[in-house]
């Protein structure tokens, strides 16, 4: 087997899951449009009703990366979870039967998922600058791709695994809402993590998207309670971590 | 790559396949030649998609093996792969993609480079007649089409082998006439080796070289559709007489003239199993008529697989289908997932 032919199989698969995205106008309308209502009326809702304990200002600058990496969140939940739909379609029997190693299909089904994620992730960069959003530095911009690349990377492995275990897409369904309505809650997106306490405090350590947010302030912010060196590791070491777990579930699936 | 000859495309030894307490696949034992077209003939639950999900490589077998292509199906499953083709009962395509899409996809991972991806999906299209439609999204098209497409895709990476998993299921006659042709096409042109599950009797006749009746897990009889037929002892005349009272002479008029197998059935009916039906009824016809006798209607009943397996099991294939679906066909359902 060839480096040439994985990386075929890779293709192949991020190619498929481009086409299917592109073709979905609906999926692509509600991807942005969930945030984006988000960053219209919720954010300046929730600022009113928070304050740093150094004074710092809770505004609309303070929930974009929260939002972003909201929307990171569930764009690469989603891309992972296509698995489940094609398991029950029948689509993935196909694509389990090619000559060709499974860790490679569900590398090339992440990377699907993460472009779609950045895609979103992207938009809404652009979306919150042009309504008033200030970003720190160009770099900064740049660097905060790669942040959630790497988160995207770390979620579509987390939801390529419950997919894979998981038998039909409601069940699915139901995990994800359980998944990610705590992880996003839990995140400090919605409120500074700061003189939080000690019981939320460890829940929001213990949170993944936690250190993604953390790392997006301070990519677009310049500030951010977590310090750099810390969040970017966590959300590496996570990502290989999920990366590998989707790929050693993936490669279990047994079609009868 | 295989140091030994190989004879056969497909060997099993043995194979079988239990789920839970029920035996989907028992002690199978086949041979299929190199560039056969093979036939599993039996109603649904006979456990043909199991021992095709075995042979695919999709799901191991509980005891026994089978060596596809002369490689083993467990041991050397990734060079099975390599060499087989497989298209499924449910449609497996994604119909948020066009037909071309769909294959171009399927050549990826299969590792054809572009170019002879390009010219090899003109080609199959080509051979199922979907050149025109390839750029249409799949959820546009018609039952037929899918099937073709389908099929299609399963030997677009020219494998040596294809199993074809009910490939007219659900479709009308007509769509099903040109599947048969295109399978034809596949064997005569492609040379590929086929095996081919269906639980059509006309399928099974018109296509294969050899079939395998199963039923219950368990191969009952292989044999060419002809020589199951003959087993029979050939087709049956059956005449409708006017008058009830002729049916004991006429009878005996025909045995006398070398008839065999003279019954009747109901008082006005009288049947015989001759061989060329066909050229027997005029002679038998001038006989009743030179008798006096008068006769109301003739029919001809060639043997069809249907026979054979009553012949062999004492259940029909539709009598399986509706009477016999209690338990087992239950059983059979939940342990398969369908």
């Amino acid at each position: 087997m060839t480096i040439m032919r994985l990386m075929n199989a890779v293709f192949a698969m991020w190619l498929c899951e481009m086409l299917r995205f592109w073709r979905s106008k609906s999926r692509i309308l509600g991807a942005l449009s969930t945030p984006i209502t988000f960053l219209l009326f919720l954010g300046p809702g929730l600022s009113s009703g928070f304050q740093f304990q150094d004074g710092g200002a809770v505004d609309l600058n303070f929930f974009a990366p929260g939002f972003i990496a909201m929307s990171v969140l569930f764009a690469s939940l989603f891309g992972g979870g296509t698995v489940v739909w094609e398991k029950k379609s029948g689509i993935l029997k196909e694509i389990l039967l090619a000559p060709t190693y499974r860790f490679f299909i569900a590398l090339g089904k992440a990377a699907g998922g993460v472009t779609i994620a950045l895609i979103q992730g992207i938009s809404l960069l652009i979306f919150a600058g042009l309504i008033g959003v200030r970003y720190v530095s160009g770099s900064g911009v740049l660097t905060s791709l790669l942040v959630m690349t790497v988160s995207g990377i770390g979620f579509v492995g987390l939801a390529v695994a419950l997919a894979s275990w998981i038998e039909s897409p409601e069940g699915f369904q139901m995990f994800m809402s359980l998944l990610a309505m705590p992880l996003v809650l839990l995140s400090g997106a919605f409120f500074p993590i700061s003189g939080l306490p000690p019981w939320l405090g460890a829940l929001v350590a213990i949170n993944p998207l936690t250190y993604c947010v953390e790392a997006l302030r301070w990519c677009l912010l310049g500030r951010s309670v977590i310090p750099i060196t810390v969040s970017s590791v966590v959300i590496t070491f996570f990502a290989a971590g999920m990366l590998l777990l989707g790929g050693r579930y993936f490669g279990k699936i047994r079609v009868q | 790559m295989r140091w030994i000859r190989m004879l056969y495309a497909i060997e099993t030894n043995d194979i079988t396949k239990q789920f839970g307490g029920i035996v989907a696949v028992n002690n199978v034992n086949l041979s299929i030649l190199q560039g056969e077209l093979f036939g599993l003939l039996g109603p649904n639950g006979a456990g043909k998609t199991t021992l095709i999900n075995m042979l695919s490589t999709m799901t191991d077998p509980s005891g026994g093996g089978a060596r596809v292509w002369g490689f083993d199906v467990v041991a050397d499953a990734h060079l099975v792969r390599q060499n087989i083709g497989v298209v499924f009962q449910d449609i497996t395509l994604d119909e948020r993609l066009t037909g071309r899409e769909n294959l171009d996809i399927h050549g990826m991972l299969y590792g054809l480079d572009g170019k002879v991806r390009r010219r090899r999906i003109e080609e199959v299209l080509a051979l199922v007649d979907l050149t025109d439609r390839a750029d249409f999204l799949v959820k546009t098209y018609s039952g037929g089409m899918l099937r073709r497409l389908q099929i299609a895709r399963g030997f677009l990476h020219n494998p040596h082998v294809l199993f074809l998993d009910e490939p007219t299921l659900g479709l009308d006659p007509q769509t099903r006439m040109h599947i048969w042709d295109y399978i034809k096409i596949l064997t005569k042109e492609e040379g590929v080796t086929i095996v081919l599950t269906t639980h059509y009797l006309e399928e099974a006749d018109h296509l294969c070289d050899r079939v395998a009746i199963i039923d219950h897990g368990e191969i009952i009889v292989i044999d060419n559709p002809e020589a199951l037929k003959n087993r029979l002892g050939g087709d049956v005349i059956t005449l409708e007489l006017e008058d009830s009272a002729d049916t004991a002479r006429l009878r005996a008029l025909y045995e006398d003239n070398g008839f065999v197998r003279v019954i009747s059935r109901g008082s006005n009916t009288v049947s015989m199993t001759v061989r060329d039906g066909e050229r027997k009824i005029p002679h038998a016809l001038n006989l009743a008529s030179r008798a006096g006798i008068s006769i109301l209607s003739v029919s001809l009943h060639k043997p069809a697989l249907d026979d054979v397996f009553l012949h062999h099991t004492g259940l029909t294939l539709k009598n399986k289908e509706t009477g016999d679906a209690g338990d087992y066909g239950r059983s059979w359902i939940r342990s398969t997932g369908r």
